[in-house]
Order: C-alpha cells, then structure tokens, then sequence
C-alpha cells in the first residue's frame, strides 16, 4: 500500500520595522507589529483557519484514517498566540484527534543550522520544547528551515536524537533517483531521509489555478490515479506545501478545498493510505545512501542556498549576527535573548538576495522592502543596535576563551563555597550530638555517688550548661 | 542631426548626450552623420561624424577665394564644404549683421538673446538642408527644433525629434511660454519622438498632448572611460568623502542633500561633504550649511571641468544626486564607473534602468541619510554596490542606444513611403 504524506508549513516571521541608523543606541524596539498583526490575521481568516476546518472534516470522514504532518515555527505560534488565539486551539482539537504529526523544527525558521551548531542544537530544543508544552507531542520526525540539508546537518540532527530527517527531492542531487522512497544519510547511517516530491507539490500549489496548464482543471481522481499509477516499488510520497496556499496563494473560489476532501475518499479506492511520516518510515527500509556534501534546500530552481547566502551582503550580514552567538548564550537579559530568536528568522536574509532573474522573482514579490539595499540597511542598522546591547553586557574586550574559563572559575568557587557550607552545618550538627551525648553520661555516674560527687557533678553539669550556652551562642 | 553643444565645449548633460549617441550610432556601421552645432571649436573628435558648425555657413554671398576661406576656417571646415554650402543660399540674408564670409556669429552657449539665435540658427539649416543629402533629419533638444522643421519643409525627409529635457520640467510646472511653444511646435511637427526616459515620455505624452504611438524611449547611455581616467589615484585622507556633483540649482535638489548630510553628521564624524558645481543657489546652500552648524566638514568646490571631474569622483566613497526632476543624468553612471556607489532619487530617468544603486525620493531626508551612513558604516554593502555597479555600467553602452534610434529611423522612413 502506498502511503502519502502531507506536510504543512506554518511559519511567520517577526518583520522589522523601518529603523534609521539615528534609532541605533535609542530605540531598542525593532519589529513591525501592525505588518505582523495585519498579515497573520489576514492569513489566518483566509487559510489557517478554513484549512484546519477542512482537516478536521476530512479527519471525521475517513474515520481517523486521513493522516498528515504540521510543521510550525516557534515564532508563528507566538504570533498566533498573540494575535489568532483560536487557531492554536484549533491545532489543539488537530493534535487530539492522533491523526495530526508535529515535526521538529527550529525555532524561528533560522539558518543556524549552516551557521553555529551549538545555536542550532539550542534553537531545535527550544522549538521542541514549545511543541511538547502546547500539544503535548515530542517530535520524532525533523524538517530543517526550507529543508537546508547535507552531510554535516545529517550528523548534527542525527546526534540530537533524531531518526528521521525530511529535506527537498531536489533532482541535481538525485539524479535519476525517485524522491519516493526511504533513503540513508551516508553521513549517519541511522538516519533515515524522506523526500519531498516537487513535482506532484508543485502541481497542487502552482498549477491547480493556472487554466495554461496541460492537465486543467485537477481533479482529486485525477491526482490520486497519477500517485497509485507510481511503480509498484515507490512506496512513499511526501507532499510538502505551505499551508498558506490553501485558501491565501489558491482562494477558495479555485475549490482547492473540496479538492482536498475528496483526496481520502479515491485514495480509498485506489489503496493509497494518506499517513504520517512516522508511520510511513515504520514499515520502510531505506532502499539507498545519499551523500550530499553541499547544502541543498526547497527555495529556487537551484534548490540551494544562494537565497540567503549568495551575495556579499548576506554573508557579512549572518558573521556579523553569528559572531556573537557565545556571548549572548552567556546573557541573562531575557530582551536580548528574544531579539537575538527573531533576529536570526531566514527571512531577514532571504530579503537581501540580490537575483533578479525570473528565478529572483519570488524574492521581490514577498519582501516588504523596495530593494535588497534597503532590506540590507535596515537589517544592519537593527543589528548594530542589538550589538551595542549585547556589548554592554559582554564587552568585547573580554575574548570568549577568557571569558568561559572566568565563569568556570566562579562557578567552581561556587560549588565550594556551598559544600564547605553543608561541612560546617554538619560539624555543627555533630558538635551539638556530642554535648548531648557528654550530659547524659555524666548524669549516670553521679546516681551511684551523689554526695561524693555532687559538687563534681555540679562542676559537671555547670559545664555541660556551660558548654551547651557556648554551643547556643554559637548557634547564634 | 542639429545639436547645440558638443564635447569638449559642453555646458551640461546635452552635449556629452549627443556626442555618446552619435559614436554609438556610427559604430552601428551603414551610417553617414552630419552633425550642425553653432560654433565648433575645431578641437571636436571627427572620426565618426561630419561636423559643420552654423557659424561657418554662409547666407549671403561673399566672393572668397579657397585659400581666404582655408586661412579663417580651415581647422573647423573644409573649404569646400564652405563653397558648397555656398552655392545653396536660398534667400538674401544681407539685411542681417553677418561676417566676412556671411556667416551669422553664434556664442555656442544660452546667452540671454538664445531665442534671436535659435532663429538664426533655422535660417542657416535652410542652406544646410539644401546642400547636404540625408535620410531623416534628427533635433536634439528644443534649441533646434526650428532648424528641423526648417530642414524638413526644405528636403520632404522624416524628422525625428530628441527630447532631452523638457520646459515642462526645468520650470517645475510654469513654462516659459514662447519656449513650451516651440517644442510643441517641434513635436507636432516631427514624424517621431524620442524621449531619454519614460519620465520624459509620459510627461510629453501627458503635458504636451502628443500620441502615445508617436513618443519612444531611447534611454542614455555612457562613454566608457579612458584608461587615464580610471587610474587616476585616490588622494590621501581618513575620512569618508560623501559628494554631490553638478548644477547648484533647485532642479537638482541640493538643499535635501545639505539637511542629509546635517543628520549623519549628528551620529558620525568622521565623513565630509562636498558640493561640486556652480550655479544659482551656490550662495544659499553656504548659508544653510552654516545655519545647521556643519561648515566645517561641508566643502564647496565650485564648477569642476574636464579630468577634475573624474577626480573628484575618484575622491569620493558615495556621490548623490537627489534630482528633483532629471530627464535622465548621466553623472551616476560616470561615479559609478569610476566606482563610485550612486544614491539617487526615484524622479531620475535614469533610476528607470538602474539596479545596483540606493534609490529613494527626493525629498525623503532620512532614508537618503540612512543610505549615506550605511555605504560608509557597512563595507559589505559599499563594495556589493561598487563591483556590481561597474558590471552594470558596461552594459549599457551607447552602441545599444544607437540600434534602438536607427531601428526608429527605418521604421520612420519605411513608414513615409
């Protein structure tokens, strides 16, 4: 049987605001709260909502059988949180139902991944730990920010624990490969990989409203007859789509959403199963290795990541930010460590990508700058601010080296300070124990002679009082 | 082609225009060019066009012999052109004040009496026209359009008209009569317009009535540099250098440059200003840069000529042009071939095919002081804008231009047919 998988991608980021290099050491505000309320919202309306609505339906219909994958950055779920509560909600009933898997992610859709390990790891926790608190689900499964995927993310994801990875099909690396089957990272040999099918993807979210298109108008039997007409061999197929493009890229008025509902029902008939990628990598092996040793990702025809990294301004913008990743780690200003999340979102990046071939089109089609220049400016002038903050608590005259083993002293000073202090509680203690102990004693043998030693036994207990007046003082 | 300024004797953006579209036209191959201006210096490149300046065409009859004629203006003119033109005076001109050869004087400039020579100037095209064959006649700019027209009734060839700048927009929306009247005059008269941008395009088809199918856009191009030129060196200094080149007029907006440079010297000090250019509000931007307390970094240099341009461009880390209204401007793709990143205004012509520099409205003080201290503070993007600008600028070349204009040519004389 033929498993499909469905994968939804929810990400917004924090937009900066218009920021003036005069605003550096001023303001220390940075995002656009009325562009993030009023796209969310706009969203929201139009797409998350119905299309949770949809899911849910289709949940009830095929008795608990239609199944998918939600993955959701950190920082959207902030954004809902504040400005669309009701849809957390929403993923809530989705997440109860047991048919709705939540994948791994990083926090705020960053490229840390490519940048910093150790953010990287921190960023993945974090994002988990959201998941687990809202919808009461670890995350088994780990899609990377646009699926940025090779070797070396291949080890770091694999020594988080993580048994399965999803990225992009993308055809220079695969060849003559089909993307619908289980693969191997050659990297980490227990890493199994999933990969998306473009082709079928982009079919729904490009060419289902684009009466140019050979096969117009889809159909859900059209579309699943294609899937079950796959080789007898290819058992997976992994459908990644932001799920904006039901109801926001693809109106309703296209009927993308009866389309969806109908999908069960001919898959039904057809034998294909609609699951979870859990579920569909369970009964898998892995058919082949793959090696990927430079990054690949879902964005552009180049399926790499010239659209965050291609150009001079992108590069020296993400040193700049990376270069203090150690020393806001060590920060305890809760700001600074929020701005230094949103601070990272790809998106900022992906804004300054200077391509203008068709290729760049969809770059200057989302940015809310007018050029790559301004969304570089602008950035920068942000970060300048955020550097001088994150300055004032690490100066960097301090080197990071110097730095770490300064706090590893204090710590161990610390540590011994608060166990010299258990040792002088327990000498106390037993201090205490043995006064008690001496009074009893001496107590006994005065019995046996009372006159003889009354006046002993009074120097004895004066004593005794004595000692335990000292021992009172001491106590206090 | 009737033009009015010509390189090296240029007063502003027409002549080194006329000059860069006429090379690219002629390096196109198949064309013979003749090219009138007022008054030739005699130190102009011929190679690719025939220069024949008015001043040296006779509109009466004087009985000279060929080496008189050699001995007065031989460095301008060949003497036989001289008698040529002379067999093809058409009226008598004698009432006129002319010279010894009968030729009427012309300065080359815009004195104040510009309009008596742009009538002298259409007398002499009617000899002109008449003695030099030609295919299409073409009028640079609305100081020739009477010349044109002229040209036009005496030969029955196409006229194409080349509108570098407008009345419209040098007055900022109150023309001068008389002039408004003779471009329009020249732009129903021609067979075809051709515009330097699309802001120029829309304002002829919006502000002077004209049909949309009529008016093209051409865009300028620039003339790569000389070698001399791009190694001229960079004169020693620590502080960045922030410059605004050309006319000191409210067309081109220096006083927003001025309140700019106010506010990022507020935050940073260690930038200089300099104002380059001459012009009616020279005096008035000395008193508002003192007013905002930055005299001592703010730097006037008066009008610059010739390689000292390029000096100074050489001097520069970031040059500005915050244009009110500009029908093209060509200085930011000269800085920006001397690798010189550009900020200039959206109301430019040239911002219409221009990516690789920072652009912003005129009158938007913060995003231009923003834009200023970013190229200085932030290396990255200084040197992104630098090596991308110079790519850019080597591909839009005049000889592009010039296919484009003989493109319209054809289509204008198949058209008469």
């Amino acid at each position: 049987m033929k498993s499909v998988c469905f994968y939804f991608k929810i990400h917004q980021p924090y937009r900066l605001k218009r920021y003036r290099f005069f605003d550096i050491g001023n303001d220390h505000y940075y995002y656009d709260d009325f562009a993030d309320d009023e796209i969310i919202t706009r969203v929201a309306q139009n797409s998350y909502i119905p299309m949770a609505d949809t899911l849910l339906d289709m949940i009830q219909q095929s008795n608990r059988e239609f199944k998918f994958a939600i993955s959701i950055s950190g920082t959207a779920i902030e954004q809902l949180q504040m400005y669309v509560p009701e849809y957390i909600d929403k993923l809530r009933q989705l997440s109860e139902t047991g048919c709705v898997e939540f994948l791994s992610g990083t926090y705020s859709h960053s490229l840390a991944s490519l940048e910093d390990p150790e953010e990287f790891m921190r960023e993945v926790k974090a994002h988990d730990d959201l998941i687990y608190r809202l919808f009461g689900q670890k995350p088994k499964v780990f899609a990377n920010t646009e699926l940025i995927y090779d070797d070396e993310i291949a080890m770091m994801v694999a020594s988080m624990g993580f048994k399965t990875t999803l990225t992009d099909g993308a055809k220079h690396i695969l060849g003559w490969k089909s993307p619908n089957y289980v693969y191997r990272a050659c990297t980490a040999p227990d890493l199994k990989l999933l990969l998306t099918n473009d082709k079928l993807a982009d079919d729904i979210s490009m060419n289902f409203n684009n009466p140019e298109w050979d096969e117009y108008p889809l159909t859900a039997d059209k579309y699943v007859n294609w899937i079950a007409s796959l080789p007898e061999e290819e058992q997976v197929v992994n459908l990644l789509m932001s799920m904006d493009t039901f109801g926001s890229f693809l109106p309703a008025g296209t009927g993308i959403f009866e389309f969806m509902k109908a999908l069960p029902m001919f898959g039904k008939e057809k034998g294909i199963q609609f699951t979870t990628p859990s579920e569909a990598v369970a009964k898998l092996k892995p058919v082949d290795e793959l090696s990927i040793p430079y990054p690949i990702s879902g964005i552009d025809e180049a399926r790499d990541v010239s659209a965050w990294k291609g150009n001079e301004l992108q590069r020296e913008a993400l040193r700049k930010l990376y270069a203090v990743a150690e020393r806001v780690s060590l920060c305890q200003d809760r700001r600074l460590k929020q701005d230094w999340e949103y601070l990272q979102s790809s998106d900022h990046f992906y804004y300054m990508s200077t391509k203008n071939m068709a290729d760049g089109a969809s770059h200057a089609a989302f940015s809310p700058y007018d050029s790559p220049f301004a969304a570089f400016t602008n950035y920068m002038n942000v970060l300048a601010d955020f550097l001088v903050r994150v300055e004032e608590q690490y100066p960097e005259s301090i080197d990071n080296e110097e730095l770490n083993s300064l706090l590893l002293t204090i710590r161990n000073q610390a540590d011994e300070i608060t166990s010299l202090k258990k040792e002088v509680t327990s000498l106390r203690t037993d201090m205490e124990n043995r006064e008690e102990n001496l009074i009893e004693v001496e107590e006994k043998p005065a019995k046996k002679a009372p006159a003889k030693k009354t006046a002993a036994n009074k120097a004895a207990v004066k004593k005794a009082a004595a000692g335990k007046s000292a021992v009172a003082k001491e106590k206090k | 082609m009737f033009g009015w300024e010509f390189p090296p004797h240029i007063l502003g953006g027409l002549g080194t225009a006329s000059y860069g579209l006429t090379k690219g036209m002629h390096a196109n191959g198949d064309m013979e060019i003749s090219f009138v201006i007022p008054k030739p210096w005699g130190d102009e490149e011929k190679g690719f066009a025939n220069i024949i300046g008015a001043c040296n065409t006779p509109v009466a009859w004087r009985d000279v012999n060929w080496d008189y004629v050699q001995g007065r203006i031989g460095n301008v003119m060949y003497p036989q052109m001289y008698f040529d033109l002379r067999d093809h005076i058409y009226a008598d001109f004698n009432y006129m004040r002319l010279n010894d050869l009968g030729c009427i004087e012309f300065s080359g400039r815009y004195p104040d009496n510009i309009l008596e020579e742009i009538n002298n100037y259409s007398i002499v095209a009617g000899v002109i026209a008449r003695t030099v064959p030609c295919d299409v006649i073409h009028s640079h700019d609305w100081l020739t359009y009477p010349a044109g027209i002229h040209a036009k009734n005496v030969t029955g060839k196409p006229l194409v008209i080349h509108v570098h700048a407008s009345e419209f927009d040098r007055s900022r929306g109150k023309p001068n009569p008389t002039v408004f009247g003779i471009e329009k005059d020249g732009m129903n008269n021609a067979d075809h317009i051709i515009t330097v941008s699309d802001l120029t395009r829309r304002t002829v088809i919006d502000k002077y009535g004209i049909d949309p199918a009529k008016v093209t856009t051409v865009h300028n191009a620039v003339i790569p540099l000389s070698d001399e030129l791009l190694n001229l060196k960079r004169r020693e200094g620590k502080d960045k250098v922030i410059t605004f080149l050309g006319r000191i007029t409210m067309q081109k907006g220096p006083e927003y440059f001025v309140e700019a440079a106010a506010k990022v010297l507020q935050k940073n000090k260690k930038v200089r200003f300099v104002m380059a250019g001459g012009g009616d509000m020279e005096a008035a931007m000395i008193r508002l840069a003192a007013k905002r307390n930055i005299a001592d970094r703010f730097h006037f240099t008066g009008f610059l000529r010739g390689k000292d341009v390029y000096q100074m461009f050489r001097d520069s880390d970031v040059y500005v042009m915050p244009s009110v209204s500009e029908p093209f401007g060509i200085s930011p793709l000269e800085a920006m071939e001397m690798g010189v990143p550009s900020i200039i205004s959206k109301q430019s012509g040239c911002a219409e095919i221009l990516d690789n520099v920072i652009k912003m409205d005129y009158w938007d003080i913060d995003a231009m002081a923003d834009a200023m201290h970013a190229l200085v503070s932030y290396p990255a993007l200084h040197s992104e804008l630098r090596d991308k600008g110079i790519e850019e600028i080597h591909q839009i070349t005049w000889e592009k231009a010039g296919k484009k204009v003989i493109d319209i040519y054809n289509q204008v004389i198949a058209s008469r047919r």
